[in-house]
């Protein structure tokens, strides 16, 4: 454990509303321990704020533990922080020193709207997973769960792209904007596993279309998305949903349904 | 005084729930489109509820306080589900699964209501697999289980360190279904401040939009709230920041009575304590208890050296010492209770004194560094990003930590709660865990809660009010409730004194830590019910809430949750005093064994203690329901 305390200052993106037009405002963070979480730095000023008759920084945060997603901070231009594979309730005032500038901004995106200061709206994240998101299983009636085994490397990979979080960091880590590791994480989870195959194609389709809707940009390749990723989701997903995407559309334009799914 | 029905369906307790289901009243299919059911939060019980209930043809609304219904704090949850499949071969069984329930609740659950839990244990599991749940899987293809904790069989399926999110995402996906077909009317940022109660029957609830600061009235046939634990009124927990009593407290005091609110788990290993900012304590799952070995050094003299330097003669394995025959895997209220007992002693480690190793060297020696990293990989790196400490290297550090609440609104055998309409599922019911829930148990109560029991016991209320006949919002009632909660916010913002909400939050949670954490006896708990009405007052006098409610304001959201802990947290000592004995997690210091192991009552305690609100400013009433065992000898819960 580290000692001593020091001082940063915060440089803070404030907003009062949705299409208000917002700016930055210089806060000194004063007695900073370096085991101090980012987001318990930000309640302590927040309380001093609160105190000398100030309006406290929103920003959204809930578990602090790295896992329901919703804490969502771009700091220094990097969101989720300086740190690879955390999320910012994640990061920790030992990666900063004395005197340091910090620059505290929202996740940009044109769909993600400000709510108020650092507080986002990233319903649209929501919509496509109501798009298709899902593997339609009514409530009672599955099979045996070891009626049909599943080989451990395909359940290992579906793993991995389902431990997406749903923060949205990979769209505001995106110079397009892009929603596609998102996307490409729950196209992968669903469709690498064999009670996924009867609607994987109109999953895809349906989660794409809502995607581009939404206001999301298309993918070019720079791969920032993974690097910003708490979870550290393969690319790798994003060239799966493609392949995906591609024969899911070809047979819908020879087909008056995609085949295998549609029934719900 | 409130009437506390349990509603036990007669017969032999493992025919019960069969019979029962084949009893109750149906809806017709035509007629249930004409039932609107609110569903207040969408953790693992309100998701999967709301998502079946829309299916079964009901008319559903989903209210949840985040952003997304994907964030509920079901999503921490890491180690695992319990199920009897006995894939194992181990001679696991619903009985088995029973037994151990009830016993590691210490005697104080409902036994037709824990078995009704086992039984639907296994349909759990084969629900979440055809959703596409990523549970571990063995190289042959079939389902991978581990061990928890209270249990000498291995029954718990997970999904690496992140089973909660995996189940949470599942019925996510679900009620995202039931949203885009229509059947779900889903309503993000809407946070419950009031039940609605008509004619003696819960109609509707008043809600605050965060965002926009409206606050609104929906009306309903039913209300169901599944908005998890309390635990937060200790401030530091490992629950959600956001995770808040104010949904069960003002159905409280609108009649639905508080079951054995002083029952709270105390989660054996957490990451310790650094610092008075501190907002939150991380959980290292139990599951790490499977290959991880507990310890402290036997002298006080050892307590500061480095670990690795402490000789294995001069260790004391305390767990694997006193409880040979459960060792690391003893239930959670032995196993904190244990910690707090070697560091009372002196023998804590680390600067502060307040914990304990938990080792993963001899794991390491026999899987290889990879072996561990392949289990438990997750949660060594949360721990090597929380304290900067690298656990394959050197022990953990760990110490309890408030994890979960086994107390909540009371219900009967349907989950209906003494108002008739209001359903609580999930953690913020009282019925399955006694006074100790076992490890990976929380999981399976939720999802049993919203798939498999609330679908059949909705339709047996449901069945006795008239389609369509649910009031209208420009009722009395739901005015009288939008005006009380409009009240509450203009009060809060009004004060304008000296402090920030956390300054009272801070304390409260000191005094409960003191006084009903992890020991109680009669005077802390009188000094805390002297203590906590006064620092009530203080907060009404002095906090200060910035902001308008015509906006986002986060201080005022924390203030309205923080004065609800204010009163939560007197009922809980108040209970804590009243209950003369030690069971599971509530260790009263004057009834205990010679060996420090806790000395229930049965004669005199026996009993569910339902708290039913008397006013503003007068005594709560404490009502009974008796625990009956058909099935299980009572007997001393011994882990020896």
């Amino acid at each position: 454990m580290s000692t001593g305390t020091f001082s940063v200052t915060l440089r803070v993106w404030r907003q009062p509303g949705p299409g208000q037009p917002g700016s930055f405002h210089d806060y000194a963070a004063h007695g900073v321990n370096p085991d101090m979480s980012f987001l318990e730095m930000l309640d302590v000023v927040n309380d001093e704020l609160t105190v000398k008759g100030g309006e406290p920084i929103a920003f959204a945060h809930d578990c602090r533990e790295g896992i329901c997603g919703t804490c969502s901070l771009t700091i220094d231009g990097k969101p989720h922080g300086p740190r690879h594979g955390v999320a910012t309730c994640q990061t920790y005032m030992r990666d900063y020193r004395e005197g340091d500038v910090i620059v505290i901004e929202p996740f940009r995106a044109r769909a993600f709207p400000v709510i108020k200061d650092l507080v986002t709206d990233r319903s649209a994240f929501d919509r496509i997973q109501q798009a298709g998101g899902f593997i339609t299983a009514r409530t009672g009636s599955a099979p045996e769960a070891n009626a049909s085994p599943i080989a451990k490397g395909v359940a290992d990979l579906a793993m991995d792209a389902a431990q997406c979080i749903g923060c949205g960091a990979c769209v505001a880590a995106c110079k397009n904007s892009s929603a596609m590791l998102f996307v490409a994480a729950k196209v992968s989870h669903l469709g690498l596993l064999p009670q996924g195959q009867p609607e994987r194609e109109r999953r895809v389709l349906a989660m794409v279309k809502t995607m581009d809707e939404a206001g999301f940009g298309g993918c070019t390749n720079q791969f920032e998305c993974t690097a910003a990723c708490p979870k550290v989701i393969s690319y790798d997903f994003i060239a799966r949903m493609n392949r995906d995407y591609t024969k899911a559309i070809f047979k819908s334009a020879f087909k008056s349904a995609p085949s295998g799914g549609g029934e719900g | 005084m409130a009437e506390l029905n349990p509603r036990i369906p007669p017969g032999e307790l493992s025919g019960k729930w069969r019979k029962h289901k084949a009893d109750i009243r149906l809806v017709n299919p035509a007629n249930k489109r004409k039932y609107e059911v609110i569903v207040v939060g969408a953790g693992l019980a309100g998701a999967s509820a709301a998502a079946s209930l829309a299916e079964l043809g009901y008319k559903v609304s989903c209210f949840v306080f985040h952003d997304s219904p994907r964030r509920a704090h079901s999503i921490a949850a890491q180690g695992g589900i319990n199920a009897a499949k006995n894939y194992q071969n181990d001679g696991d069984s619903v009985h088995r699964l029973f037994y151990d329930t009830v016993k590691g609740g210490d005697y104080r659950s409902r036994e037709s209501n824990v078995h009704r839990l086992a039984e639907v244990s296994a349909n759990i599991i084969d629900q979440c697999v055809a959703q596409g749940v990523p549970f571990a899987r063995e190289y042959g293809g079939l389902l991978a289980n581990r061990s928890f904790g209270g249990a000498q069989v291995s029954r718990t399926f997970y999904a690496r360190g992140q089973t909660g999110q995996q189940l949470l995402l599942g019925a996510y996906s679900a009620l995202s279904r039931g949203i885009a077909a229509g059947n779900i009317t889903l309503r993000t940022h809407a946070e419950m401040l009031d039940l609605v109660v008509v004619g003696g029957h819960a109609k509707g609830i008043i809600v605050r939009n965060l965002v926009t600061g409206e606050v609104t009235r929906h009306a309903a046939d039913a209300v169901i709230m599944a908005t998890g634990g309390y635990g937060n009124v200790f401030n530091l927990s490992t629950y959600a920041r956001g995770s808040n009593a104010t949904a069960i407290w003002r159905a409280y005091k609108r009649g639905a009575c508080f079951a054995n609110p002083c029952f709270t788990q105390i989660h054996p290993t957490c990451i310790p304590v650094t610092g008075d900012y501190q907002s939150k304590l991380t959980l290292m799952s139990e599951s790490l208890r499977n290959d991880g070995r507990i310890w402290v050094p036997k002298s006080k003299e050892d307590r500061l050296k480095p670990p690795a330097s402490v000789a294995e003669a001069d260790r004391d394995y305390y767990l694997e010492r006193i409880y040979p025959s459960f060792g690391n895997l003893c239930p959670r209220d032995v196993a904190s209770r244990a910690a707090k007992r070697v560091c009372d002693e002196g023998r804590g480690v680390g600067a502060s004194g307040l914990g304990v190793y938990l080792d993963f060297s001899d794991a390491i020696g026999r899987l290889g560094e990879s072996g561990v990293r392949e289990r438990y990989g997750n949660l060594f790196d949360i721990y090597h990003e929380i304290t900067n400490e690298n656990a394959y290297k050197a022990p953990m550090r760990i110490f309890p930590a408030v994890h979960y609440t086994m107390g909540g609104l009371w219900v009967d055998y349907n989950l209906m709660s003494n108002v008739p309409g209001l359903f609580v599922l999930g953690e913020a019911n009282f019925s399955d865990h006694g006074a100790n829930r076992l490890g990976a148990s929380a999981l399976m109560q939720g999802l049993a809660d919203g798939y498999f029991v609330i679908p059949y016991t909705v339709g047996d209320y449901l069945a006795t009010q008239k389609p369509a006949s649910r009031p209208r919002t420009d009722a009395a009632e739901f005015a009288q409730a939008q005006a009380g909660v409009e009240a509450m916010t203009g009060r809060l913002l009004s004060v304008k004194g000296r402090e920030p909400v956390s300054h009272f939050h801070k304390r409260l949670g000191h005094v409960m830590w003191h006084y009903c954490g992890m020991a109680r006896n009669k005077a802390g708990l009188e000094k805390a019910l002297q203590e906590i009405p006064a620092l009530r007052e203080e907060f009404w006098a002095s906090v200060n809430v910035p902001g308008s409610a015509a906006t986002m304001n986060q201080s005022l959201e924390k203030a309205g949750r923080v004065a609800d802990f204010l009163e939560l947290g007197e009922l809980m000592c108040r209970d804590a005093l009243t209950r003369e004995e030690s069971c599971g997690c509530h260790f009263r210091e004057e009834h205990q064994y010679p060996d420090g192991e806790c000395k229930r009552d049965d004669a005199n305690f026996a009993h569910v203690a339902a708290w039913e609100f008397a006013g503003e400013g007068r005594a709560p009433v404490r009502n009974v329901e008796p625990l009956v065992y058909e099935s299980v000898k009572m007997s001393v819960r011994n882990y020896k």
